[in-house]
């Protein structure tokens, strides 16, 4: 388990991070969700004793990083930027930091099929691309057999195969009761990964809740109705308290009113229906309305103070 | 899923000592270590026979004072012949070894093995220390050897002679104490070509500019740098004007060393990496 409490760091006048609390659980892939900037990083690297914190704690078991003995045996932490050295091989590399935790020459080979990187396991990994670095990243945070995963946009630079090895692996560590904490800007992504949500904005906690739970809360359900005769439903449901906007269409997009009553109202009128939608929000629309407010390089001009965000 | 479980006793070696056998993995399974000692090497004894060749082809030539130079100090001379280049490889070296670890991104990976971050760099230490001492002396053996043959006809010159053998190994330790010191340069700076611009500038350029400094100032600040006072114990006799004895001199370095790589220790615990 993870325990971040009241976290706080600044890079000179920046508040990158500021008084960020969270726990991840065991047994479960949990979601660290913001827009670029937002902190998620800087957050992980604090976690991992990287960067120092200006105020706050965060330990693993109860432990901070710095006090783990072979702390790679317990946490595996995938970075955002690449730290390996680009002169040296990749199975070098894992057998450097398969050195410094005590395990066996074994384990590296196994780590290197694991990931796929058999062939080009004795080449310089500067000749890397971008995803075979990641499996590299990938193999070195699975080289201790961690309890505790740490993954800052283990996606990025993937290809379509990539992206669905590294969510079964996510979702299978995590069904064996690994503690799984995976950042990403993507939210969509995370709808199919996530279990479990944390939410940040300029370094703020914005949501820490269920995946579901964070779509259905933060979103607005709508329905969307047609029938031959518009204007007659859209009085009926106008009058029921329902909130309607016609679409480019002609349908009616309804808020306010779920699809049942809609259903029963206009069977009561007599009116007929040719559809009855409801639609959900997707994660990346409610992503966008929750933390619009907090977004550090957004388009919007009206740049509006960071605060706002509830 | 992870294949086998890995046995989670502690087990193996000590920790040092494996943090020991990662730092050599990391200096053997790059190029740069190869290339920087054996140009060392070829540098070295290169120089070595040319410089005692033109010495021997250019003796009937040469004045009084030179000859007398040569015929106090000739281990001096042989040493000095083939290192005053080569040094710079180790200083080269021993910057990439540390700076080399930020500017690839390495450190993120090391740190994250070692969060307590400063036994990774005595662990570093150690381990360059020791490579670039095997190697600078069996060099510093070789290029004696051969200088010495190569100087035979106009100066002749032992290892049992007074201060010959210590010389020969001062060499290595000298040489040691440099990587070392460059290796905690770039540390401090993190940046690999200001770090080299930094020490190279520093041995080549700002040395020997103190000697201009006027009168006894000059003459003392110039003694105590590192790099004048280290290579004294590589020199058999003291030349009339040296103010420390080479073993003085060499501690004189090694606090040098210890100061650079205390202000490295303390930068690696407090420094964001």
């Amino acid at each position: 388990m993870i325990e971040v409490r009241n976290l706080t760091k600044h890079y000179g006048p920046t508040r990158a991070v500021d008084d960020l609390s969270f726990s991840v659980q065991p047994g479960k892939v949990t979601g660290f969700l913001g827009p670029n900037g937002a902190g998620k990083s800087t957050t992980m690297r604090l976690i991992l004793n990287l960067d120092r914190p200006d105020a706050g704690t965060a330990t693993i078991d109860g432990r901070r990083y710095e006090e783990l003995t072979e702390p790679l045996r317990t946490v595996g932490a995938l970075l955002e930027a690449k730290a390996v050295h680009a002169g040296r091989s990749a199975y070098n590399h894992l057998l450097v930091l398969a050195q410094t935790q005590g395990l066996p020459r074994s384990r590296v080979d196994e780590m290197i099929e694991l990931i796929g990187l058999g062939p080009v396991a004795k080449k310089r990994a500067g000749g890397f691309s971008l995803g075979m670095g990641q499996r590299l990243g990938i193999a070195a945070a699975l080289l201790g057999d961690p309890e505790v995963l740490i993954l800052d946009e283990p996606v990025n630079g993937l290809d379509p195969e990539g992206i669905h090895w590294i969510r079964n692996l996510m979702k299978s560590l995590a069904a064996e009761g690994r503690t799984v904490f995976v950042s990403s800007h993507l939210m969509n992504e995370m709808a199919v990964t996530a279990d479990h949500l944390i939410v940040i904005g300029r370094g703020h906690l914005i949501a820490d809740c269920p995946t579901a739970e964070f779509i259905g809360r933060s979103s607005h359900k709508t329905v969307r109705v047609d029938g031959p005769d518009r204007p007659r439903l859209q009085q009926l449901i106008t009058a029921a308290g329902g909130h309607v906007t016609v679409g480019n269409d002609g349908a009616l997009t309804v808020v306010g009113l779920a699809a049942p009553p809609i259903g029963e109202l206009a069977a009561r009128e007599g009116v007929v229906l040719h559809e009855l939608t409801p639609q959900l929000a997707s994660l990346e629309e409610a992503f966008i309305e929750l933390t619009h407010d907090s977004v550090e390089y957004g388009a919007q001009h009206d740049v509006r103070p960071a605060a706002a965000v509830t | 899923m992870t294949a086998t479980a890995v046995d989670r006793r502690p087990s193996g070696p000590p920790e040092f000592v494996r943090l020991m056998q990662a730092e050599w993995t990391k200096l053997r399974s790059v190029r740069s270590t190869m290339w920087s000692l054996l140009l060392l090497v070829v540098l070295t004894i290169g120089f070595t026979v040319l410089i005692t060749a033109l010495i021997v082809s250019q003796w009937s030539k040469s004045d009084v004072t030179e000859q007398q130079r040569i015929l106090t100090d000739p281990v001096g001379e042989i040493l000095s012949a083939g290192f005053q280049l080569s040094q710079l490889t180790i200083c080269v070296l021993g910057v990439l070894v540390m700076a080399g670890e930020y500017s690839t991104g390495m450190i993120r990976s090391s740190l994250l093995a070692v969060p307590k971050r400063t036994p990774m760099l005595w662990a570093k230490s150690v381990v360059f220390a020791a490579v670039v001492f095997v190697v600078t002396e069996v060099t510093a053996f070789v290029a004696f050897f051969l200088g010495a043959a190569t100087l035979h006809s106009k100066v002749q010159v032992s290892l049992g002679d007074p201060g010959v053998a210590r010389a020969v190994i001062g060499a290595g330790l000298y040489m040691a104490l440099l990587g070392l010191f460059a290796l905690a340069v770039g540390g401090i700076v993190r940046h690999t070509a200001g770090a080299i611009a930094g020490i190279i500038g520093f041995v080549l350029v700002l040395s020997p500019l103190a000697q201009l400094l006027p009168g006894s100032l000059g003459k003392h600040v110039y003694a105590y740098l590192p790099t004048q006072a280290g290579h004294l114990v590589a020199q058999s006799h003291r030349a009339s004007g040296d103010l420390l004895t080479p073993w003085q001199g060499f501690g004189v370095f090694c606090l040098w060393v210890a100061a650079a790589l205390a202000l490295a220790a303390y930068l690696l615990k407090r420094r964001d990496a």
